[in-house]
């Protein structure tokens, strides 16, 4: 069964995820689908920082760190350099210190371990004040 | 009808709990089906089915990198698919492929030739004796609707 969710800050919020890998597109797909948060999926940063040169915009960007081509810390860093704004939540297995640090300095606003969980989500939508009311 | 659909029912539920004290499954597992509602029923399955073609992919990688026939192994190159097959198996709460991806990991990092091909076969097993167990749990699924019964919630404690 679903669990009870929270009211969203805005309605029609969109996001774009951001991994190279399948399985994890298909599950972070679905969870902000759960969410009513309408989403798009790249496959590395370097699409990432397409889809936004070519004058996509989105509320939040769920962004992995270990991807082919252009990984995610760059990625933050130039979408940043590319005074994109949005909402970057860093999702990644790496927990070492030093990495996370790293990844938080490339611009993002929030940060959670994988395997990311309804609640994880939830969480992030809350520290970065995406959301009105928990439910 | 209803005697053999209770059956059914505690049969699933007993394999599936086994499936977790056996640690096959952790509770991510459990977070993926609560994902799966009405609108897509398959999700789960859908999801595993990437997780196993991954699986083939990745251990395709990681056998020709450790094949030394074709030169020095490249131990950072088996270490990246090792991460790649950790965080997926991570995602849908595959524990032993998982924990087996850390040893598996450990010995890249140290360039353990014997025991990356140790964990590369381990590894192997191992995803596909879980392929075989989800088969079964989902058949038993499908047995229960077929007989017009409800697939049962399984709480896990």
């Amino acid at each position: 069964m679903a669990e009870k969710l929270p009211k969203l800050a805005k309605a029609n919020l969109t996001a774009l995820v951001v991994d190279d890998n399948s399985v994890n597109q298909s599950i972070h797909h679905k969870l902000l689908d759960r969410l009513g948060i309408q989403n798009d999926i790249v496959c590395n940063g370097k699409e990432a920082v397409d889809a936004h040169s070519s004058g996509r915009n989105y509320d939040l960007i769920l962004m992995d760190m270990d991807m082919p081509i252009m990984n995610g810390i760059q990625a933050t860093k130039r979408l940043r350099e590319m005074g994109i704004s949005c909402k970057i939540a860093g999702v990644t297995t790496r927990a070492d210190e030093e990495e996370k640090k790293e990844f938080m300095d490339a611009g993002l606003n929030d940060f959670q371990e994988k395997p990311l969980t309804i609640s994880k989500l939830i969480s992030i939508l809350q520290n970065l004040e995406l959301y009105i009311v928990k439910t | 009808m209803n005697a053999g659909i209770a059956q059914l029912q505690m049969q699933f539920r007993d394999y599936t709990i086994s499936l977790y004290q056996q640690g096959f499954l952790d509770d991510q597992f459990t977070e993926l089906k609560k994902l799966q509602d009405d609108g897509s029923p398959d999700f789960v399955a859908e999801v595993l089915l990437l997780f196993f073609e991954d699986c083939v992919k990745l251990i395709g990688n990681m056998a020709r990198a450790l094949d030394k026939s074709t030169g020095t192994v490249d131990f950072s190159q088996v270490g990246a698919s090792v991460h790649q097959l950790k965080g997926s198996s991570s995602s849908v709460g595959a524990k032993r492929v998982k924990g087996l991806c850390v040893t598996f990991k450990e010995y890249c990092e140290a360039q353990n030739y014997e025991g990356c091909v140790r964990c590369l076969q381990q590894v192997d097993i191992e995803y596909k004796t879980l392929k075989t167990k989800l088969q079964d749990m989902f058949n038993l699924e499908k047995q229960i609707v077929q007989a017009g019964g409800v697939v049962p919630q399984v709480d896990i404690d």
